[in-house]
């Protein structure tokens, strides 16, 4: 007579548990240690990462289970002593073709993948970038023109056609998976197709000097009545679109943000006084980039306390710091140089609006 | 490897033999420039690693703490250009090898003693004058120098880019006396076959030092003519390609590396056979695989500009032929494994860290196969995971591989024996603190975390404050195993001429050894690995 087949007892151990939660647990430990893929070269790219991913983890448990063991069964008091092996012509060929084929392999697959982002469909969107120390400007073919923010529509291809005013930049967009250096007297290219509507951070991943880790800007892709708002030239409250996935909380274009003396812009929406829609700006414009708000000397003159006062210009004259200058400032700032920095910042002339003048000064006005 | 059993004398050695700083100063003695190497690239590594906690500790918040991102940029660049030029390329070429190559071959000395002495006063000299722009105005462009920024930058970088330029000259020297010291200088009976792979570390290394520094040094002047004339070669206000500086650049730099990591191959293949009393597994495929890596180093630099702007082309090629690295590179690591079966293994301070070695080596390896395919390259180039991963190979891999070989032969240089328990301790806080320190480097890597960045979002603290925790850990290691080695020179036992029965010629004579190596003429009739009968025995402290 035969027992009755059973199932083994499912237990309740908590090595079960762990096996039960496992998928669950990988998947965490994927979204928690790589950007969040928003195009679908990402997604190609993040099959091929972790394809090598796991096949590195192979090779590594693999090898160094071997040293474990060997360590144990043939340390000197379990194994005083050594065989007399001099290599294993089998084994050494087997250990040079394998490798071979398997590089070979992930090379194919990785040009493939590398053919995709080097690819533009025809119909895609061009968008000018120049980068120059320390900010990124965004030209479009309508005109339209911004600073730090790259506007771009949902679920369109855009191709950037990037070029530098000064030293070599890098553009790098996490969430997208591209990245393309900026030099000058050259253009270079990346393209994308965005998926997820909302915010995406932008870096500079080429060193270009003081204010390198300022040199940041945003992606913000937006929905298609959205975008032609913006073609339109109204305004978006960017504030109000969905946050980087990647780095959620992280919502304002804080180029500068860490500098001795740089404010994080306000992003509390509602009403703002005009200095603080200024305080705002001067983030967002990349102004933090060369001026602190401490009275600490970075590339520009500090505004702290400079309004009001009288400065020493380049050519001896000196200026009193009013409206009327700081808007020259901005729209023309190689006019009046303050003694004692470079003219290196670019004119803001058409980038700013009448508004926005006035919020800055108000905010100037205000850092006594 | 036997030798002429000829009595080992002892009382008058190299250090003893005269005394004085002068004697020391301008000695042509092999042994005596080893250790003056030696003493210089320890000094400059602590230079370098002052600057590497400094980074670290400014980076245990978002946001600016004790350092302008001004300063910030001159730290890193210090740390890189001091750690690269003064360091990691001299350390066991210069230092260990310098010591331990004539008398692995049983010579007297190099083959040009005076070109020895000169060379490291030009090493010297480079030195000198990059390490002087600390006091005049500091170099911010990153010791890579990238065009247009580094003909633009107000710092001091004609002076470093000079130093430099100096310091290559001092490469090529040592490189040239080696080679020839290797093909002139061998005992009798120390046939090609037998040569310890140490030596063919060596020598391929010698290669790409006389070989690639030339470039080097033609770029580096390129780029002095560029800044002090202004004749545009880099600039493109001036009419220059910036780019092409990077591919001048790299063509040194990328087999630079090798310069780097091929010593530290070679100190693994003597201390493993030696501490498992075996032959090394598939000796001739070992150092065929040297030579392998010393060929295609020349031929993969493109991958250091995947993202530049260079042609597709041009990173079709250079993605194919990078991926070549790895073979040879996987045939030593298996056959370093292969070494370790079936052996009598010896816990000793240099098999410690070679096991640290094959730990951190395999990831380095690893994440340069990633590195190498191209469009996963595209996301992590410039991030943090290039930090990591070449930190891997050139922490993890030279400067372990530099701690085995300098606890291996350090009986040998001075006579002495450090005491293990110690150095183990210092062995396991250098390689638990390594891991930790740049371990996360990676996954801020994939994250997005750019590098060379004096700020960063608040989303990579985490990361950034266990990596700044890790540093600290290294420093104890680092400090600990310095203390031991100091206090060994000072109050150790002695050591016997082969404490660990090694059976390579420099431990067939005294320790120290006499002021020209040996006194008798050394003949060899064995392998230099083969641990047979009583032979797997000998040594008092294995």
């Amino acid at each position: 007579m035969t027992k009755p087949l059973r199932l083994p007892r499912v237990s309740r151990s908590w090595f079960h548990k762990i096996l039960l939660a496992a998928p669950f647990l990988i998947a965490n430990a994927h979204a928690a240690t790589i950007p969040v893929a928003a195009t679908d070269v990402a997604k190609d790219w993040d099959s091929l990462y972790w394809f090598l991913f796991y096949l590195s983890l192979f090779f590594f448990v693999g090898i160094v289970l071997a040293m474990i063991i060997f360590a144990v069964k043939y340390r000197k008091s379990a194994n005083p002593k050594s065989s007399f092996i001099h290599g294993h012509a089998g084994l050494e060929i087997f250990w040079t073709v394998v490798p071979t084929i398997l590089v070979l392999f992930i090379f194919w697959w990785g040009w493939n993948v590398y053919k995709e982002m080097i690819e533009p469909p025809r119909d895609a969107m061009e968008v000018h970038v120049i980068g120059k120390q320390w900010m990124w400007q965004f030209v479009y073919d309508n005109g339209n023109n911004s600073i730090g923010d790259l506007y771009v529509p949902l679920n369109k291809p855009v191709k950037l056609v990037m070029s530098s005013e000064d030293v070599i930049h890098s553009m790098f967009i996490p969430n997208f998976r591209v990245k393309s250096d900026v030099v000058p007297g050259m253009y270079t290219y990346v393209w994308f197709e965005a998926k997820i509507p909302g915010i995406h951070q932008i870096f500079c991943t080429e060193y270009c000097g003081t204010s390198h880790s300022g040199m940041l800007g945003r992606v913000i892709v937006l929905k298609p009545d959205q975008w032609k708002d913006w073609m339109l030239g109204k305004k978006i409250d960017v504030d109000s679109l969905p946050a980087d996935p990647t780095y959620p909380g992280y919502r304002a274009n804080r180029l500068g943000e860490g500098l001795p003396s740089a404010q994080a812009s306000s992003n509390n929406g509602g009403q703002l006084s005009l200095a603080e829609k200024g305080k705002a700006l001067i983030s967002a414009k990349g102004c933090v980039a060369c001026h602190t708000t401490d009275g600490s000397k970075l590339v520009g003159p500090s505004y702290k306390g400079i309004y009001g006062s009288n400065v020493k210009l380049a050519d001896g004259s000196t200026v009193k710091v009013d409206d009327n200058y700081i808007r020259e400032s901005i729209e023309n700032p190689t006019a009046k140089i303050v003694e004692g920095f470079p003219p290196s910042m670019p004119p803001y002339k058409g980038l700013v609006s009448e508004e926005e003048i006035t919020s800055i000064i108000q905010y100037i006005k205000s850092l006594k | 490897m036997s030798h002429a059993n000829a009595e080992v004398v002892h009382g008058d050695n190299y250090i003893n033999h005269s005394k004085g700083i002068k004697s020391w100063l301008l000695t042509l003695d092999h042994k005596r420039i080893g250790i003056m190497y030696l003493f210089t690239t320890l000094t400059m590594f602590l230079i370098g690693g002052i600057f590497a906690l400094g980074i670290r500790l400014e980076l245990f918040s978002p946001g600016m703490q004790f350092l302008k991102p001004d300063q910030y940029n001159r730290f890193f660049t210090y740390h890189g250009a001091i750690m690269v030029f003064m360091v990691i390329i001299p350390l066991i070429p210069a230092a260990i090898g310098n010591f331990v190559l004539p008398m692995m071959i049983g010579a007297k000395d190099v083959a040009f003693p005076r070109w020895n002495l000169f060379s490291y006063y030009v090493y010297i000299t480079g030195i000198v004058v990059a390490v002087s722009t600390l006091f005049l105005k500091g170099v911010d462009t990153g010791w890579t120098f990238y065009t247009p920024y580094s003909i633009r930058s107000s710092s001091s970088a004609t002076l470093v880019l000079l130093g430099a330029f100096i310091m290559g000259f001092s490469s090529i020297l040592t490189g040239l006396n080696f080679i020839v010291t290797i093909h002139k200088l061998r005992a009798p009976g120390l046939t090609w076959d037998r040569l310890p792979l140490f030596l063919w570390a060596i020598y391929a290394t010698s290669v790409i030092q006389i070989l690639a520094t030339p470039v080097l040094a033609i770029t580096l002047l390129l780029a002095l003519l560029e800044r002090v004339l202004g004749i545009g070669i880099f600039d493109p206000k001036l009419g220059g390609d910036p780019v092409l500086f990077q591919h001048f650049f790299w063509f040194y730099s990328h087999p630079a590396v090798y310069i780097m990591i091929l010593p530290a191959m070679g100190v693994i293949s003597e201390v493993l056979p030696v501490f498992s009393r075996k032959p090394i597994f598939g000796y001739k495929m070992i150092a065929a695989a040297t030579f392998g890596i010393a060929l295609v180093s020349f031929l993969v630099w493109g991958h250091h500009l995947f993202v530049s702007g260079q042609s597709a082309f041009a990173n079709f090629v250079f993605s194919l032929l990078t991926m070549f690295v790895a073979i040879p590179t996987g045939v030593k690591v298996f056959g370093w494994l292969g070494t370790l079966y079936k052996g009598s293994l010896r816990f000793n301070t240099p098999l410690l860290y070679a096991f640290g070695f094959l730990f951190v080596f395999t990831i380095g390896g690893l994440t340069g196969v990633m590195l190498a395919t191209i469009s996963v390259d595209v996301h992590l180039t410039d991030t943090y995971f290039v930090i990591a991963h070449f930190h891997y190979v050139m922490v993890g891999g030279s400067i372990l591989a530099f701690l085995a070989g300098l606890h291996y032969w350090f009986p040998k240089f001075s006579g002495k024996m450090y005491s293990e328990g110690p150095a183990k301790v210092g062995a396991w806080f250098v390689m638990i603190g390594f891991n930790v320190t740049f371990f996360p480097q990676f996954i801020l890597g994939v994250l997005g975390m750019p590098r060379r960045y004096a700020d960063y979002l608040p989303q990579f603290t985490t990361l950034n404050r266990i990596s700044t925790f890790g540093s600290w850990l290294l420093a104890i290691g680092f400090v600990t195993t310095a203390i031991n080695l100091i206090y060994a020179l000072k109050k150790g036992a002695k050591a016997g001429d082969n404490p660990w029965g090694a059976l390579t010629l420099e431990w067939q004579t005294a320790s120290p050894p006499p002021m020209e190596n040996f006194n008798y003429d050394p003949v060899v009739k064995e392998d230099p690995y083969d641990y047979r009968g009583a032979k797997a025995l000998m040594g008092s402290n294995v």
